[in-house]
Order: structure tokens, then sequence, then C-alpha cells
């Protein structure tokens, strides 16, 4: 919500007084309860939850040291001292999932935060100004789009050096052409809106035009978007780990404890099998919720 | 209140139509073709006319929210056809629209309150705290409340929410305003409200309003003068009491023909014209209408009619009266019949 009004008053910055935030958008408050009614996308929040709660509190949570393990704990079944079992060098399993949370978060916010950035921008230009600045911007999407997005991103890493950052920009790119394009095509929907010609009329700039009348009416697909691809962003980055592109070892990256524990898939099943579970539960997580925004935020699905 | 204020003069709009991946001009919708007028100060031009007979464009391209294809749109002797987009921003401080749609123009995002400041924000007049006031000033002149500011559109009823759209579009003071079917999308009471609302407010401000409907009595109500437009021309421009006391162009009879008149007893002489109107995109040669009109002639096929007086401010643009007076004032083609 807060959200909403700091780009409604972008250009134009005013106080927010109290009063203002308590009648704030009708919508929201319409699609906050109906999410809440939504059991499935209330799964997907809690999950969500419980995965920003550990990536916060992760050196509290973590029972053992999540980078050394005891050698002559490894391979260890899960047992009452280690609750997930030990990895082929005695680092507790459960330890590294949860530190592991806190990467995967960041992957996810920062590799969106790019694409939603890059992708937006384009976008907007792109449905507002049309013409051949929307066709160069969307052949360019069109080229992104041809290739694979895994292998757009093994691509952008090998150039680049493999480290976590760089696979964070690499998905970050990879992911640019699905918010420009949605952007896209709710820009061009809500410029045909009889208020955004009203805004003409009364004399804003394009700049204006942009940031108080189109943008905050195009926030919802956005939203959902962002949500779904935090999701796919995470699983992609933990390929790329997967890969020995990523998160370079010790760092507990799931993708990378993947990799490191796959040789051992006979001896210690759980090492392999837990990070899994976790980057599951997480993509499966944003995926409902963001399922549930969609639905929450079409006003045809309305009563 | 003989000064013009507006002056329109043969203003075109064509819309390109394309095809391939060339974008090859394959044709254009002629919206409005070749179309003069002039408004006075002070006074309501209504503009009626069928859907589709270029009403709202008029009105779109006298505001350049579309860009006239040619023609001259001259505000207070400046032609605003030839402006660049920053001189246009600085103009419409001047000319403002009220809009269609209550539900469509008005930003689900904002406040009433920030809606209502946005113009006088955007032109830089006065400070936040005599926006606040002039907004609170405004709410109060059009019939709702000052404390109405913090709420969102959606709160309100469709003739609430086109006094708001009134009360954005007086925010500047503006000298004209584009009132482009402000009640058609009302209900019949709330119409009267709103109508009766812009006829204070003009009398109060001394505005001078160009209102585009296709409500008959509406327009009768509230214009001084009216304009019949029909597939993209003016066929007829009269005072209101004479043009509906006595159209004198075939179309604008057939259209005055179907106002519904509250009195069953009433014999009325409906002229029911045959046929479609013909699309803008082929408009018929000569007169536009010759393929509906009953009293066409052969001139009316190959000529075009040009819009001029024949009776006292009563401009019509048609043959049929044209050879009417050359039959009785004789047989000189040039001279051009005033006071008939």
């Amino acid at each position: 919500m807060k959200t909403i009004k700091d780009i409604n008053t972008g250009t134009t910055p005013q106080p927010l007084t109290d009063e203002k935030l308590e009648i704030a958008g009708g919508l929201w408050q319409d699609t906050f309860k109906r999410l809440k009614k939504n059991k499935i996308a209330v799964f997907g929040a809690i999950i969500i939850g419980i995965l920003f709660f550990c990536a916060i509190f992760a050196p509290f949570l973590a029972p053992h040291d999540p980078e050394n393990g005891l050698l002559k704990d490894r391979q260890q079944p899960p047992s009452e001292k280690y609750l997930l079992g030990t990895d082929s060098q005695g680092r507790d399993v459960l330890s590294r999932i949860i530190h592991g949370a806190g990467i995967s978060v960041q992957i996810g916010v920062i590799s969106v935060g790019i694409a939603l950035l890059i992708g937006t921008t384009l976008g907007v230009l792109s449905g507002y100004y049309g013409r051949w600045i929307d066709v160069g911007i969307m052949r360019l999407v069109d080229i992104m789009l041809a290739f694979p997005t895994i292998l757009l991103a093994l691509a952008i890493v090998t150039v680049l050096g493999p480290s976590l950052k760089n696979a964070m920009i690499a998905v970050g790119i990879v992911n640019i052409p699905r918010f420009a394009r949605i952007v896209r095509a709710s820009v061009l929907s809500v410029k045909e809106t009889e208020y955004v010609e009203a805004s003409k009329a009364i004399g804003c700039t394009d700049m204006q035009i942009i940031f108080r009348h189109v943008l905050p009416n195009c926030l919802a697909p956005i939203i959902v978007q962002a949500t779904l691809t935090i999701g796919t962003a995470i699983l992609e980055a933990a390929g790329l780990s997967f890969l020995g592109l990523g998160a370079q070892p010790p760092m507990p990256e799931w993708g990378a404890m993947l990799a490191d524990s796959r040789g051992y898939l006979r001896q210690a099943p759980w090492s392999v099998m837990y990070p899994g579970l976790a980057i599951m539960l997480t993509v499966l997580g944003f995926n409902l919720l963001g399922d549930g925004l969609r639905d929450a935020l079409d006003p045809r699905l309305k009563e | 209140m003989s000064e013009s204020i507006l002056e329109v003069k043969n203003l075109i709009k064509y819309f390109p139509i394309t095809k391939g991946i060339l974008s090859k001009p394959v044709g254009a919708v002629k919206a409005i073709d070749d179309i003069s007028f002039t408004i006075n100060k002070g006074e309501t031009l209504g503009l009626v006319g069928e859907s589709g007979c270029g009403k709202s464009t008029t009105g779109r391209c006298i505001l350049r929210l579309l860009e006239p294809t040619s023609g001259q749109i001259l505000f207070n002797g400046q032609d605003i056809a030839k402006l660049d987009s920053s001189e246009m921003r600085l103009l419409r401080k001047d000319i403002q629209i009220i809009f269609q749609d209550p539900y469509a123009s008005l930003n689900p995002r904002l406040t009433i309150g920030d809606m209502i400041a946005e113009p006088m924000r955007n032109f830089g007049i006065g400070t936040r705290k005599t926006q606040e006031k002039r907004v609170q000033e405004l709410l109060e002149i059009v019939g709702l409340s000052s404390y109405h500011t913090s709420r969102y559109p959606h709160e309100f009823s469709g003739g609430q929410r086109q006094r708001i759209g009134i009360a954005r579009a007086l925010s500047v003071n503006p000298k004209l305003i584009v009132c482009d079917e402000p009640v058609s999308a009302l209900d019949v009471s709330i119409q009267a409200q709103v109508i009766n609302l812009l006829k204070d407010l003009q009398k109060e401000f001394s505005l001078t309003l160009l209102f585009i409907a296709h409500d008959l009595s509406v327009v009768k109500h509230i214009s001084n003068r009216v304009a019949v437009m029909y597939l993209g021309r003016i066929v007829e421009l009269a005072d209101y009491k004479n043009l509906y006391k006595e159209p004198m162009h075939p179309y604008s009879q057939a259209l005055f023909s179907a106002i519904p008149i509250p009195n069953p007893g009433l014999k009325k002489n409906r002229i029911l014209l045959e046929g479609d109107v013909p699309s803008p995109i082929n408009p018929p040669s000569g007169c536009n209408f010759h393929t509906r009109c009953p009293q066409a002639l052969d001139i009316c096929r190959h000529e075009k009619p040009v819009l001029k007086e024949h009776k006292t401010k009563h401009l019509v643009s048609c043959h049929n009266l044209d050879s009417e007076q050359r039959r009785c004032k004789g047989t000189d083609k040039t001279s051009l019949p005033i006071n008939y």
C-alpha cells in the first residue's frame, strides 16, 4: 500500500497524512481480503514467511557452523545431533539449508530487482512512445526470448566469470524480457484510457503522465510477475550454482549443495534430498502466492 | 458577445489506414472533412450528430489531443494547430475538457484532492496552501463537500464523478471548455443537475462552452447556437431557436423530426431516412448526404455544397437551397444569397 502511494506522489512529493493512508486504495484492500480467502495462496505465503524468517535469523536458528564441519561426523544419517544428517565433509545439512535461505532470498530479490528495473523501463518506453522505439526494443526482447533462459544465463556468466554476484546479474538479465513485455502490454492498455487523455489535457508532461497516471495503474500485473519470477530466478541461480558457475564453495547455496553431494547419492541421500526439497518448497511457495495474487487482483473474479 | 474566442478554419482530420509490415497507407478514415466554425466569447455552441460523425474528434482536435491533419484552429487569434508541444502545454490552461465517461476519466489511484489540484500544480498556480483552499472551494462550487478531498473516485457515484471532472476542468480558470458528451453516461435526473450546474457555472465564470452531444433536447437546453454534423462535415449551423423551429437542411429536418414529443395526442411528421450512414473511409462524392437525401438533385452527386448563410445567421450547406434561391433571385450564380 505504501509503495503505491510513494509512486503516486513520486513527481510531486508530499507528506502522507494518516487519514490518507487509512482510506488508501480500495483495490488493495479488496485484494488482500480475497487473498486471505484463498487457502493455497496463504500456504504459499506461509512458506515464504518461513523462508524470510530463516534468512533473517539464520545465525540464531542454525544449530551448527554451516561452513566448517567435523570430518569424523561426515555422511551421518539424520539423528538427534544432526537433524537432517551431514554431508561428505561433516557439515550439518540443516544449518547449511537455513543459511542458504538468506542466499536464496538475496538471489531472488536482487536478480528480480535488476529484471524489474530494466524490464519496466524498456516496457514503458516501448509501450508509451511506440513507433520505432517500440519496434527496436521489442525486437531486442524477441532476440533474448529466442534463447533458452539457462543457456543465455550460462553465456553471460561465462563472460563475466563464475561468482554468485555474476549469477544474479545473469539471472536478472535473462528475466528482463518477461517484464518488458508484460509492462508494455499494460502500458498500451492504460495509455488508451480517458484519464490518461485527461492528464494530457490538464498539462501533464510525459514524465508526470508515466509516473502518476500510467505506472500506478499497471502495478497489478507487475507485482504478480515479480512474485512468480522470484521463484524461477532462485531455481535458475541454483542451476547455475549446480554447474559451478554461481555460488562458490564453501558457500551454503542450495544448488551448490546439490552439486557437492550428488556423487554420494547412494551413501548419503539426505545430503542431496533436503537441499532439493528446500528449493522445491521455495519455488512452490512463490508460485502459489503469485497465482493467488493474480486471481485476487483480477476484477473479473470479484465476488 | 460577438467577439470570437475560437475560430476553426478548414479543419481536416484523417486517420490513415495502413497495411503490411511497411505500414503502407491504403486509405484514410475521413473523420473530419473540412469544417469551419466560430465560437463567440461567453456563448455555448452545441455540436450534434449521430455516432461516428466526427463530433468528439473535433473536440479532441481543438485540444490537440489528436493532431489535426490540416486546417487552422485560432484561439484568441493564435493558431494552436501550429504550436509545438511545450507551447501547447502552456496553452492548455485556457482550454479544458470534460469527458463523456466519468468512470473512465478519473485516475482510480489518485484522491479527489490530488486530482483537482493537479492542473494547478502543473501550471504552478498558487502555493500548496492556496491550492488546497481552491480545491475545497471548487468542490463546494460543483456541489460536493470539502471533506471529500481525501476520497478515491470509486467512492463516488456517476453524477458525483462528473462533478469532480468539472471541478478539475475549472481549477485553472479556463476560458473555453470542451464538453464531450458530458451527460450521456448519466441518468436522466442526474443529467439535468449536471446541465444546470454547467449553465450556472457558465454564468458565474463567463465560460465559453463547446457542447458536444447526441441528445438534442439537452443541446437545446444549454446552447446558444447549434451545429449539426453529418459524416465529418457541418451541414447546418444556426441559432438554436431557428434551428429547432425550422431546420433547413434535409438531414437536420430528419434529425429534428426524431425528437420525441411527450404528448401522445400530437401527430408528428416523422421523416425516415433510408439506408445507413456511408463509411467515412469512402464517403460519397459531392454532397456526402446525397445517397440518403429525399431531395437530392443531380448536382449533389458531383459538387460539394458550401456552408453559407441562407437566412440571418443561419448557415446551411445544401445545393437544394442554393438552386431555390437562384430561381427566386434570377440567374446570378456568384451572388451570396443573404437575408433571403
